[in-house]
């Protein structure tokens, strides 16, 4: 049984730590422990609170998306540990809270690639606050907001946040937009959400043939629907491929494959870190085709489709 | 583990399952693909062999390190979407 983390992350000011603190004050989520980056902030007795200093390891054949955080996979072994000696008190997940201005890339990549970490946790969620007041702002909020599972438009008390989930919405139609005033907002559609079936590519997907969103000079998302099954061993290849020649572009891929079994494939895959593929049971609803959100710069939805379809094409 | 160099070896997700025979239809699939660039490849012992034109060759553990590979010894980018390898490839 793994521990989940989550990982919430936002720009400065964007309400990250009114929204950790607010949510640990909930009585649903009890038996948390968070993980700063700054003390002080989140002050709540009955969790577990650390610091951890930032330090890097960047793997000799990686880039910046793809290093490890060694001191969040040395806290996380930690606390493990320690709760496992009975040394603090029970913990049943984990929130680990990132500064404004980080790439949150690195620290899904600690969770799923770390050998000695990855089978004692799994990442819930990223989630992402983003202001209502200012919306997106610049390329580390932008990049939070696309490889996001759960979008929380924060300060709603203080600005009508429609404009911004509409904004989200393009940017990221992978993601649960949700709303929160002066902190408060569902707890029950951030946390614990490995356990719910995957539905928001499908609840979001109503398009059938390739539409590119552009946002923000070049960033937008392509969403793609292919109607016949796909060749997973030539989907991996291709997935591959894609993610090593244009992974500094490419900032997240997710989605329902068919490769024609009862239930489809869950892909997602921030960058180059791609999350072990997740064989369903069962579709989650009546549209059977393979469909697939790709969020990057510059990306040419036909381009995308031509190559996949050569590659997995059957 | 490996049994050569004692460590633990990861597989990886794209070369996961299907065993003996979902081996040669991928390494069929990356023969066409890498063939656009000038190099061959063939799988041994669960790994890949690279090589070029030149006698040069590289070992890959995954395809996460093919590419990697492919691409030190083509000395230039592959890209999937690159319009020539994708009319090669189609069906």
């Amino acid at each position: 049984m793994t521990t989940p983390v989550s990982i919430v992350t936002g720009y400065l000011g964007s309400g990250k730590t009114t929204l950790i603190a607010e949510l640990l004050a909930h009585p649903a989520l009890g038996e948390t422990a968070v993980i700063v980056n700054e003390l002080g902030e989140v002050g709540i007795d009955h969790h577990i609170v650390s610091k951890i200093d930032e330090r890097t390891v960047l793997l000799a054949s990686g880039c910046l998306c793809c290093t490890l955080r060694g001191d969040l996979a040395d806290e996380l072994r930690a606390l493990l540990d320690r709760r496992d000696a009975g040394e603090v008190p029970p913990f049943r997940r984990v929130v680990v809270e990132t500064t404004g201005l980080a790439d949150p890339t690195p620290i899904v990549s600690t969770l799923v690639n770390e050998p000695l970490l990855r089978h004692h946790v799994s990442l819930d969620a990223v989630i992402a606050t983003v202001d209502a007041m200012h919306g997106l702002r610049g390329p580390e909020s932008l990049k939070q907001a696309a490889i996001a599972d759960v979008l929380v438009v924060t300060k709603t008390d203080l600005a009508d946040g429609a404009p911004v989930v509409a904004e989200l919405n393009r940017l990221n139609p992978t993601a649960e937009v949700v709303e929160a005033s002066n902190g408060v907002t569902e707890a029950s559609r951030l946390f614990d959400r490995a356990s719910r079936a995957p539905d928001v590519v499908a609840a979001r997907d109503d398009q059938s043939q390739a539409e590119v969103h552009v946002h923000d000079g070049d960033v937008g998302a392509a969403v793609l629907a292919f109607d016949e099954p796909l060749d997973w061993l030539g989907l991996g290849v291709w997935l591959t491929m894609l993610l090593h020649a244009r992974g500094e572009d490419v900032l997240r891929v997710k989605g329902f494959v068919d490769v024609g079994a009862d239930g489809p494939l869950l892909l997602n895959a921030v960058q180059h870190v791609v999350h072990p593929p997740l064989h369903l049971d069962a579709w989650p609803d009546d549209d059977r085709r393979s469909r697939l959100v790709f969020i990057g710069r510059g990306l040419d939805a036909e381009a995308l489709r031509a190559s996949l379809m050569a590659f997995a094409g059957r | 583990m490996c049994a050569l160099c004692g460590v633990l070896r990861n597989e990886h997700w794209a070369d996961e399952g299907g065993g003996r025979r979902a081996r040669v239809i991928r390494t069929a699939l990356l023969e066409r693909v890498l063939a656009r660039f000038g190099l061959g490849v063939r799988e041994w012992a669960g790994q890949y062999v690279v090589s070029d034109g030149k006698g040069r060759s590289e070992v890959a553990d995954d395809l996460a390190s093919l590419w990697a590979a492919a691409e030190r010894l083509a000395g230039r980018p592959l890209d999937p979407l690159d319009a020539g390898l994708v009319e090669a490839l189609a069906p």
